[in-house]
């Protein structure tokens, strides 16, 4: 499958060169990419799912080790991985009960697993590899649309689950790799549509004559502040400017642009006025499994002077954000350096950078770090598309979306499946 | 140490013991150990009796307590260090300043024991119960002298004081009499209100008030014999203890009667004292008017229309309001930036009564020349100098008004190019008080070369000579292989990092930068020129390097008398951030710019700057966004000068007195204001 490495190749190259803008726009194409190598992947007649598995995994991988610290192509590679297990199971189970029960109706897979008094042995071990994620709403609204999808396309049609279990393996095989592509697409779509999700509960948050602090310039952030004034609330905004990328200016144009009365302040001032404020709200960049976000440089100085006066902290973030990893040390480990142009004129400093080229170690350095990390502690509210989570939760939350397996994405150790 | 610990109170009365009370005073006050033991006494009179910040009673208290404190006959052995200072030559005595005693560093920070010291009082203060007991023993002093723990540094004078407050709550009806009569014979006196003290239930404690009244008893007394002095300053006290509403306070049900009393017996007191000793009246007098004028006049707010208005008329420079201005920030000045220069520079030969120096120094505010506290307050000194230079008293007017009024139409010239800093306004309380006291018998030139010295001797002393004293304290906190990192640019610690590395100690420098004024590359030029190891950042990264850091030193533009630290905006967030990784923060801060008022937040007083520095990023045209900022309404953009450092984030300040616990300031900012006041 050439064409499929080609992309591969692109993307990580865009990876690499740090092309793309957003961990949104990171997700969705990291999405939209793994779909392709699904659909391309050719399918063998026995563990299929493992060999979805297996594909994805080699091109996680390579995604993954070409920006470690965009935490989103991991997430959508284990999400992946995940809904590929789910699928696996749910068609198993299905396939099993269907033997099982001979009475079995059409509609037999939408039943969740409790439903079937007898399992056979290979779905007990089956859903216990899955004892983490215990049904959840979310997975069985996908599955909905799954299975009418399936009768409608499937060339057997309306015929019963019991006969194509027992005979027809090839089209078992297909109904996976296309409920896989449809789970993925309905990823897809998640991905898209979080903000308006998360901005849905904005009215939730937000009082009248609130004095909102924000740093830098999410999207997220700014849907969500757009969609309480569109729900007539009327507050006020102050947008740090987040140095040294001072994307706090665009948001501050854009917030003004819907009308929102706003504020722009350097950083430094973010604690003069912090104590007039009421909430803060910022975007992250990852949310990691212990409620620590990974953020944009600043936050945490910001959080700091937060937790000083009081002041509610909440970041919003979509669940494609969040990150079953648990952080060590993720103010190194998870953080990228950028140029020192951004701090400093090159031009002007040059003569001081020519010291160094006397005794071999530079006088001057310039640190220009992209993140921060902003433990849990920190943080008094997650707001993401499922809902508002405190720090706590995010581990749980964490299990609805990713398979226990597949938290450790490297080839060395996959020896499982 | 701080008054939170003398709520821990009581439990163990056996704190009380003596044993602690002696080394005490080693540790509180300056650095080498046995300066404090052989304490030079003649040193310690002859500027009179004042206190100097670090301080502890002078030796005429110290017999009186010796006196009074005899019943507790285990406590004396501690105080004959505790009342003879080294220190004393501290205030006036510029060589001094390098040897200047202080807080022995070290102690402050690693001493658990200096601490405990001020636990050790405050306990005993804070046993109100066991007070019959306490005052039997003899350290009721201690109890009646120490405001609930309060002001550590207070202690040492607050020990003798509350000598003269144990007189105070004796209603003996023969004590006023007795003032005026037994002025010279002071042994009586004493006697008396011994006798009586004894006999009665003392105060329990002086409020803050009270304890300023003793202050200022004790600066009215200066120049008193010693015999006089004890009796006056009980005089002045009860009398100005009964007119401050605080007084009341600290009394319980039998101290409002009391209080009551000593109020009648008050005024006769002072009746009597000022009939007695109308010199030292007029010390008193002249005490009370400064104490008046020290209170801060209120600041123009500028959200008052009709004021703005009436200070528009008077305005030198002619001032455009900013468009789109921060709601929040309503009370304080902001103009359009830029637009005045050309006005003002065609005025140059209009402005009659403006002197050519103060006109330019003016100008160099406006257009941001000069910054800094420390470079602003010389220049406008200098530009002052200048115009006294060529000053010449109109005929038929007083050399010491006109010049007064002259200066204050100078500095309201400055005002309007810039707001002063608090370093300038102190700077110039100094120079009108000058002028105020100058002799009336010096003749003009006389009269003028004594200002110029003055504010010569300003310069060098508050200003040059304090840096000095202030580097040679900080430098003793750098060690090898330390990571020290700043904010902004403060002179003080660029000499403070340029003489570490002078000594030869292996250092690093983190220099960390905030927009709008980026002066942290300034800085970083100059430390990067004189071969300084630097690393460069900006506010926002300054949790990722804190890591890294070992301490962190600040400027600071003023510091107020709660601690707060008062300073380039963003200082707070790197305190901020150190103190969450554990780093020291120490503010290195001139005594100069100590300021006596209190302020919680930053935005009651504060400084804005021109909002378009903020839309516009210097070499980065890309970002551009805001280029039209003024076009709409709903966006403002605020450019916040200062902010204030809450002083639970700041370790210590180092300043010329030594280095100090935020909590001391106060002492400072008291004992300060009287020094340059009064010499």
């Amino acid at each position: 499958m050439p064409d499929v490495q080609s992309l591969v190749n692109d993307f990580v190259n865009k990876l690499k060169k740090r092309k793309i803008e957003g961990s949104q726009a990171t997700a969705r194409q990291t999405a939209e990419l793994l779909r392709s190598v699904i659909s391309q992947q050719r399918i063998p007649y026995t563990n299929q799912a493992g060999a979805l598995i297996d594909a994805v995994k080699a091109v996680g991988e390579q995604l993954i080790a070409a920006n470690p610290v965009e935490l989103a192509v991991g997430n959508i590679v284990r999400r992946v991985l995940h809904i590929i297990r789910e699928e696996d199971l749910s068609l198993t189970t299905a396939a099993i009960g269907g033997m099982n029960i001979s009475a079995a109706s059409d509609d037999d897979e939408n039943d969740d697993a409790d439903d079937r008094p007898a399992l056979s042995a290979a779905a007990v071990a089956a859903a216990a590899r899955s004892t983490l994620r215990p049904p959840s709403l979310q997975t069985l609204l996908e599955d909905v649309p799954d299975a009418t999808a399936v009768h409608h396309t499937s060339s057997s049609g309306a015929d019963s689950e019991g006969k194509s279990k027992s005979a027809d393996k090839s089209s078992r095989s297909r109904k996976l790799k296309h409920d896989v592509i449809e789970a993925v697409n309905e990823l897809i779509q998640d991905i898209a549509t979080c903000h308006e999700q998360i901005a849905e509960q904005a009215v939730e948050h937000i009082h009248q004559n609130e004095v909102i602090l924000t740093l830098g310039r999410s999207r997220t952030v700014m849907e969500f502040l757009c969609a309480a004034k569109e729900k007539k609330r009327s507050f006020r905004v102050f947008v740090a400017e987040g140095a040294p990328r001072y994307q706090g200016h665009v948001l501050a144009k854009e917030l003004v642009a819907r009308g929102l009365q706003t504020t722009v302040i350097t950083d430094s001032a973010v604690f003069a006025m912090i104590s007039r404020v009421n909430m803060v709200i910022v975007g992250a960049h990852a949310i990691m499994a212990n409620g620590g976000v990974i953020a944009p440089v600043g936050l945490n100085m910001v959080a700091l002077a937060a937790q000083r006066h009081a002041v509610p902290f909440v970041v919003v973030a979509g669940s494609h954000k969040l990150c079953p990893l648990y952080p060590h040390n993720p103010e190194v480990l998870l953080n990228e350096l950028k140029s020192p142009s951004d701090l400093l004129d090159f031009g002007e400093f040059s003569d001081c950078m020519d010291f160094g080229s006397g005794n071999g170690e530079p006088l001057l350095h310039v640190v220009n770090p992209a993140f921060d990390y902003v433990p849990p502690k920190l943080v008094s509210l997650f707001i993401t598309d499922t809902g508002g989570h405190n720090p706590s939760y995010m581990y749980r939350l964490i299990a609805d979306y990713y398979s226990a397996d597949d938290l450790v994405i490297q080839r060395k150790p996959a020896v499982g499946n | 140490m701080d008054p939170r610990r003398g709520g821990r109170a009581v439990s163990d009365p056996k704190v009380r013991q003596v044993g602690f009370f002696a080394p005490g005073p080693d540790r509180t006050q300056s650095g080498p150990p046995e300066s404090s033991s052989s304490p030079p006494v003649s040193d310690i009179s002859p500027s009179g009796n004042s206190l100097s910040p670090v301080m502890i009673p002078p030796p005429r208290h110290a017999s009186d307590t010796h006196i009074l404190l005899s019943g507790g006959a285990r406590l004396v052995p501690g105080f004959p260090p505790v009342a003879s200072s080294p220190l004393r030559h501290v205030s006036s005595d510029a060589a001094g300043h390098a040897t200047v005693g202080s807080y022995n560093p070290s102690e402050i920070f690693a001493s658990e024991s200096g601490s405990e010291f001020f636990d050790d009082l405050s306990e005993v203060v804070a046993s109100p119960g066991g007070m019959g007991r306490v005052r039997k023993s003899g350290s009721g002093k201690f109890a009646t002298s120490l405001p609930s723990g309060g002001f550590d540094l207070m202690q040492g004078k607050g020990r003798n004081d509350g000598v003269a407050s144990s007189l105070t709550a004796v209603p003996g009806a023969n004590l006023p009499v007795g003032v005026a009569e037994k002025m010279h014979a002071s042994a009586e006196v004493q006697n008396e209100p011994r006798g009586a003290a004894k006999a009665k239930p003392l105060k329990e404690k002086i409020s803050k008030a009270e304890r300023r009244a003793i202050q200022e008893a004790q600066r009215a007394a200066k120049a008193t014999t010693k015999e006089s002095l004890y009796v006056f300053e009980l005089s002045l006290l009860v009398a100005e203890a009964s007119k401050a509403p605080a007084a009341a306070s600290g009394a319980g049900a039998s101290g409002s009667a009391k209080q009551a009393k000593a109020a009648k017996t008050s005024s006769q007191i002072k009746d009597n004292a000022s009939v007695v000793a109308s010199e030292k009246k007029g010390g008193d007098r002249q005490s009370e008017k400064d104490r008046k004028k020290d209170v801060p006049h209120p600041r123009m707010q500028f959200d008052d229309k009709t004021r703005v208005e009436k200070a528009k008329k008077r305005a030198v420079v002619k001032q455009t309001e900013a468009r789109n201005r921060v709601e929040l920030f309503r009370h304080l000045p902001q103009y359009e930036h830029g637009t005045q220069l050309p006005d003002l520079e065609s005025k140059f030969f209009q402005l009659e009564p403006m002197h050519p120096a103060v006109y330019k120094v003016g100008l160099r505010y406006l257009t941001g020349d000069i910054c800094g506290g420390n470079a602003r307050c010389i220049a406008m000194l200098q530009a002052f100098q200048e115009a006294i230079k060529d000053y010449m008293t109109p005929p038929e007017k007083v050399l010491g008004r006109d010049l007064t009024a002259k200066i204050g139409s100078y500095v309201s010239f400055l005002i309007e190019c810039r707001p002063l800093s608090i370093s300038m306004g102190n700077a110039i309380r100094f120079l009108k008080n000058r002028i105020a006291k100058l002799p009336l018998t010096l003749s003009e030139s006389e009269a003028k070369a004594s200002l110029q010295s003055d504010i010569n001797r300003f310069i060098s002393e508050k200003i040059l000579i304090a840096d000095k004293v202030i580097v040679k304290h900080a430098v003793t906190k750098i060690r090898d292989g330390d990571v020290l990192l700043t904010y902004g640019s403060s002179s003080a610690v660029e000499l403070i990092l340029l003489h570490a590395h002078e000594m030869g100690k292996k250092f690093r420098v983190v220099i960390v930068d905030s927009r709008p004024k980026l002066e942290g590359q300034l800085l970083l030029r100059r430390l990067i020129a004189r071969g300084l190891n630097c690393t460069y950042t900006h506010i926002n990264a300054v949790s990722y390097i804190m890591h890294e850091v070992t301490r962190v030193f600040l400027g600071a533009a003023s510091i107020l008398s709660n601690g707060t630290v008062y300073s380039r905006v963003g200082t707070a967030s790197v305190a901020m951030v150190a103190h969450a990784f554990h780093v020291p923060v120490l503010v290195c801060c001139e005594a100069y710019k100590f300021h006596e008022r209190v302020q919680l937040d930053s935005i009651c007083f504060n400084e804005l700057g021109d909002p378009n520095a903020i839309s516009k990023v210097p070499g980065r045209r890309e970002i551009n966004s805001l280029g039209d900022w003024t076009s709409s309404g709903n966006l403002q953009l605020l450019n916040l000068m200062y902010d204030t450092t809450p002083s639970d984030y700041i370790s210590m300040i180092i300043t010329d007195y030594g280095m100090i616990p935020p909590t001391s300031v106060p002492v400072i900012v008291r004992e300060y204001r009287r020094e340059h006041l009064w010499t």
